[in-house]
């Protein structure tokens, strides 16, 4: 076989392996409505609960979001549920570990990293159904969007990368503990790293320590440049794709060693 | 006689159930750190809506360390189910019915873990608030009616744990309940007062919601003073829920035993 042979072999594998675990993870998303109602009905009662409850927040002096209040806690609600897409994906590895399927897969798979790719793909397919329903709701309640269609796909592009990096963080967790009792410490970081960022108001009406702690988070310029892009004046661009892309390479590398340690785990 | 042997029931059950929460730090640690996280993030995030007109304190700290009290208490919902579900699970319900063991000391026993909780979580948050600068206008007196509006609403809702697990014998049907009740906490003034509220069904969600008189009871006794029908409101809200919650347990306990 010619080494191009090999490697569109190598790459069928993958993608089959991936196809194929993706199918069973969004199938059983979609047939359970105890998987089904919580992922949707989250992030729009967030939503709701940010939105709408705090809307007075857009008075305080010093607010100034050209699309007002709707947007600005949209933006946030939208990499939240991208975040926790992942984050529940992660919990559905690890009741596969525990329940041994993980395990059928780990013998039955010909290229194991597929096995990954299958569950980011499941997360990104469940983050999309989530963002389409949290998108029309929005709209519906009278948000204002500023932005052009690059200016949308970049806010989009923004809460895949987020998504990407939630499901191998969590898959990193999943595939070391192998247990659903691994959950808290798969969600917690992540609900920490969240609210530690500018939630309620922009950074620059934060003060004290939550201030020095939200310039020094990295979401800080995730949710800054969501923002710009959906209000259509951006800011932080690079600097927020910068991170967008990096974290899901250092977690790709943290979700392969916790492969390494199922595989040796048996 | 039949007091005594009533009493002895629930002593041992409570016995146990102190016993289970203390031993078991994944139930205490979660309902101290994470209640105590919101707070941290909330009062510093929404530290400037106190400039709002109309704002009733000028520490945006103390308008939100009511939150924990009732957040901690939705723990117990949690707890004192799953503890009981895993008793369905496991068998011990059954062996217990063998047994001349009466309903009510079984779910007065149980209770005595939220009890436990509820005094722990209290003291925490109150402790916690006071050093990181909250006011309390009430002073030592209002910081005792504090403790004891908390316990009053953990058992409260505790019961509601025990009425979910009894019908559905399942860890994690009770488990899936706590985003329910976290729509209670989030729709209501927990935030914001009623009155600065500015989307109008979502005030009028918040005035209808228990969980805002709660807030408000404790609220009094940190920033207004003394205010007996908030007070009112937030005890006759826990008793009432607590009437609600163990009728319903005891009614599910009934059909859970005659299924036995």
């Amino acid at each position: 076989m010619s080494a191009a042979g090999g490697e569109s072999t190598r790459v069928a594998r993958f993608r089959d392996v991936a196809l194929a675990v993706a199918w069973r993870s969004v199938h059983n998303f979609l047939s359970n409505p105890a998987f089904l109602v919580p992922a949707v009905v989250f992030p729009l009662f967030f939503f709701v609960a940010f939105a709408g409850g705090l809307s007075a927040v857009a008075n305080v002096p010093g607010f100034d979001f050209p699309s007002g209040y709707t947007a600005f806690q949209f933006v946030f609600v939208l990499l939240q549920s991208a975040a926790f897409g992942g984050v529940f994906t992660g919990f559905a590895m690890a009741r596969d570990f525990e329940i041994g399927f993980a395990n059928r897969y780990l013998l039955a798979a010909a290229n194991r990293k597929g096995i990954v790719a299958g569950y980011a793909l499941a997360a990104l397919t469940r983050a999309l159904i989530t963002w389409a329903i949290l998108t029309a709701i929005a709209l519906l309640a009278g948000m204002q969007v500023g932005g052009a269609g690059i200016e949308l796909f970049g806010l989009f592009g923004l809460a895949v990368l987020v998504n990407l990096t939630a499901t191998l963080w969590a898959a990193g967790v999943a595939m070391r503990v192998r247990s659903i009792q691994g959950g808290p410490l798969m969600q917690f970081p992540v609900f920490l790293i969240l609210f530690l960022a500018p939630v309620y108001v922009p950074l620059g009406l934060l003060s004290g320590w939550i201030h020095a702690v939200a310039s020094v988070n990295p979401v800080t310029a995730l949710l800054e440049a969501g923002r710009g892009f959906v209000s259509g004046e951006p800011v932080v661009v690079a600097l927020a794709f910068a991170i967008a892309v990096t974290l899901p390479i250092l977690f790709a590398l943290w979700a392969n060693g916790g492969l390494k340690r199922a595989e040796a785990a048996g | 006689m039949s007091e005594h042997r009533l009493g002895t029931q629930v002593g041992q059950l409570a016995r146990r159930s102190v016993l289970r929460t203390m031993r078991q730090p994944a139930q205490i640690v979660p309902a101290l750190v994470f209640p105590m996280f919101l707070l941290a993030v909330n009062s510093g995030g929404l530290r400037d809506t106190t400039n709002l007109p109309g704002f009733p304190t000028g520490s945006y700290l103390t308008f939100a360390l009511a939150v924990p009290f009732v957040q901690g208490a939705l723990f117990s919902v949690m707890n004192s189910g799953t503890d009981l579900a895993r008793d369905i699970e496991t068998g011990f319900l059954d062996r217990l019915a063998l047994t001349p063991l009466r309903g009510a000391a079984l779910l007065s026993g149980l209770l005595a873990g939220a009890v436990l909780l509820g005094l722990v979580q209290a003291a925490t948050y109150l402790t916690v608030g006071l050093v990181a600068g909250a006011e309390l206008v009430t002073g030592v007196p209002g910081a005792l009616v504090i403790v004891a509006l908390s316990v009053s609403v953990t058992v409260a809702f505790g019961t509601i744990g025990l009425f979910a697990a009894l019908r559905t014998g399942s860890g994690e049907a009770v488990q899936s309940l706590f985003p329910v009740f976290f729509v209670f906490l989030f729709i209501s003034a927990m935030a914001l007062p009623l009155d600065l509220i500015q989307t109008d069904w979502f005030r009028q969600v918040a005035t209808l919601n228990p969980v805002t008189y709660l807030l408000e009871a404790f609220r009094s006794l940190l920033f207004e003073g003394w205010e007996p029908e908030a007070l009112a409101l937030g005890f006759g809200i826990a008793a009432a829920v607590l009437a609600v919650g163990m009728t319903a347990a005891s009614r599910a306990l009934k059909t859970r035993l005659v299924r036995t």
